[in-house]
């Protein structure tokens, strides 16, 4: 019999993120003959809520339902979903700030392989796994080979496998909820206290319809003043990637991605970003995407619609004198 | 406060394009420049602040051979008050448990407050932290973006979540984190901060000072093996506009008017 897969489901204000249909297409990709247990965790209502959601797309929901459990910490989920799984389980979650904080301690505590960070699968010959994986921020990829025979802990990269809204199911919801917090809830060392929210900056990116976007290729902060001239010139808003608000240059407002603002323009203009997939996951709503970069084999160019191979220092001055021409 | 930082000797994102070699079984590693990994970096200047505020010292410790003394020595020339290499033949091919393994074993030597780790380097697996914590039964936090000390046994960390937003939780010390980049500014460190450490002895823990079966190290012990590397088939991708600078900006700037680009 195949081994079971289980796929932690996230979830905010009862509803299921979008990771949750996506984990179904990586099950079938791991093993088409595979059984797909969701796993949930929350409190109340909202828990009841996402179960139903998600419910009938799996052969079976577990939840796990508690107040400790209302805003979900890792620390406390961790040893309750040890006591629950079964041996030689594997367990599919989202590689995002909730999967790194909880996947890693998971796999030690289940004496579980750890697969981190998954593109795409190839299939399973003799217990071993292969996938599909990225390095140095998406420059180049790899194929790894995973004994899954004693289980596995995988996290899988959201966005890299299409949602499957079809799957339907006749599922039973089982709740775990006593077995998984058998002798109380563990995990106290670590106390959530609170969400701060994101500082609201001058501009609000995400309301933009251009955005001129900068990443590292800009070298130096003195230099994002070409940046601000080509933005004025198109009449655009200036954003930016990680790095450049990891440096101070601009405020994390400005920030594209998953860790910063998620923005939906009509038109993505990419200065020497190289285009990790934190940034790209920032990017909705199919944007034409223009970018430029000096590196050729920069992952930007995987996603950008026009690609220009040149660097941003030599080539946004000339595009912004351009532009002004035109303009008189 | 005692803290321990690991840290990794990586091939520089941002001085180097990676590129697969010839066969496919490695990058292509002939001029490559190294440092040290990005997110250890920003680990260890906040353990230097910590210390500068609170007392105590920071230990570096990296895995790997010889040349992992160079990123030990930098960290020291930043501040870090000790550098440890854990070195072994053994040790190669490890996967992250047993990364993880072999820095328990030096952690258990210590009497180490906080431990902290970067949050990924260069393979983006983002596992050790997460691993050792859990090996010391000590509480862990990933992808930090705020420290602060409330007293001797507690302090306050911030998380990175999505969107910006930040999540806060108080920690009971000893705990590990793994650092995000931009908590803070790492120092410049300059040649004669080198220059001043680098007649330093740094001491090589092996698997035997250790007392680190072979079993649970190294390729044997891996259960997650890379296989090869590759570049990805381009899919659709990019159509790349070609031409004098001229001729690109001019295709550029009717492709933006089109799109509403241009206001």
């Amino acid at each position: 019999m195949a081994q079971p897969i289980f796929a932690y489901i996230l979830h905010k204000d009862g509803t299921a993120d979008d990771t949750a249909l996506e984990l179904i297409t990586a099950a079938g990709a791991l093993n088409p003959d595979a059984s797909i247990t969701a796993l949930v965790a929350g409190s109340g209502a909202k828990l009841d809520s996402v179960c139903r959601n998600v419910g009938p797309h799996f052969d079976e929901v577990w939840k796990i339902d508690n107040e400790a459990l209302a805003h979900v910490s890792a620390e406390v989920l961790r040893p309750a979903l040890v006591r629950i799984l079964p041996k030689e389980s594997i367990v599919l979650i989202p590689h995002e700030h909730f999967g790194m904080d909880l996947a890693p301690g998971f796999s030690i505590k289940l004496d579980a392989a750890y697969l981190p960070d998954v593109c795409g699968f190839q299939g399973i010959e003799n217990g071993k796994l292969k996938a599909i994986r990225e390095e140095y921020l998406g420059q180049v990829s790899t194929h790894v080979l995973c004994d899954i025979s004693k289980g596995a802990v995988i996290t899988v990269r959201p966005g890299s496998f299409k949602a499957d809204e079809n799957r339907a199911k006749v599922t039973q919801i089982v709740d775990k909820t006593a077995e998984a917090l058998e002798g109380g809830v563990q995990g106290g060392f670590r106390r959530y206290l609170e969400i701060v929210a994101a500082e609201v900056g001058d501009v609000d990116i995400t309301k933009s319809d251009v955005l001129v976007s900068v990443g590292r290729g800009i070298e130096d902060q003195e230099n994002l003043e070409i940046v601000f001239d080509l933005a004025k010139a198109m009449g655009a808003d200036v954003s930016c990637s990680r790095p450049i608000v990891d440096a101070k240059w601009l405020e994390k407002s400005r920030q594209v991605g998953t860790s910063g603002q998620t923005v939906k323009p009509k038109v993505y203009l990419a200065l020497g970003i190289s285009g990790a997939f934190q940034h790209l996951g920032g990017i909705k709503g199919a944007p034409f995407i223009i970018a430029v970069n000096k590196n050729p084999k920069a992952p930007i160019f995987q996603a950008a619609d026009v690609g220009i191979v040149d660097d941003i220092l030599d080539f946004i001055p000339e595009l912004t004198d351009r532009i002004n021409e035109i303009k008189g | 406060m005692e803290i321990l930082v690991c840290i990794k000797r990586v091939p520089d994102t941002s001085e180097n394009e990676i590129e697969v070699n010839r066969d496919g079984t490695d990058i292509e590693r002939d001029d490559l420049v190294y440092s040290v990994n990005e997110w250890d970096n920003y680990a260890v200047e906040e353990a230097i602040q910590i210390r500068d505020k609170v007392g105590g010292s920071v230990t570096v410790v990296t895995v790997g051979d010889e040349e992992g003394e160079e990123v030990v020595r930098r960290e020291m020339a930043m501040g870090a008050d000790h550098g440890i290499l854990l070195s072994d033949e053994a040790f190669s091919g490890s996967d992250g448990k047993g990364i993880a393994a072999v820095l328990k074993a030096e952690v258990e030597k210590g009497n180490y407050d906080l431990i902290l780790t970067g949050a990924q380097a260069d393979d983006g697996s983002g596992q050790v932290g997460g691993m050792l914590a859990a090996m010391l039964d000590r509480p862990y936090a990933s992808l930090v973006n705020l420290i602060e000390i409330v007293d001797e046994k507690t302090i306050k960390v911030g998380r990175e979540i999505a969107g910006g937003n930040q999540e806060m939780n108080e920690i009971d010390l000893p705990c590990v984190l793994s650092i995000q980049t931009g908590i803070n500014e790492p120092r410049y460190v300059g040649i004669r901060g080198i220059r001043k450490v680098a007649s330093l002895e740094i001491p090589v823990h092996t698997a035997e000072d250790l007392g680190i079966s072979a079993d649970i190290v190294g390729e044997s012990a891996a259960r997650t093996k890379r296989l090869d590397y590759f570049v990805a088939e381009p899919g659709e991708g990019a159509e790349i506009l070609e031409g004098s600078t001229d001729e690109i900006i001019d295709k550029l700037i009717e492709l933006l008017k089109a799109k509403g680009g241009i206001k």
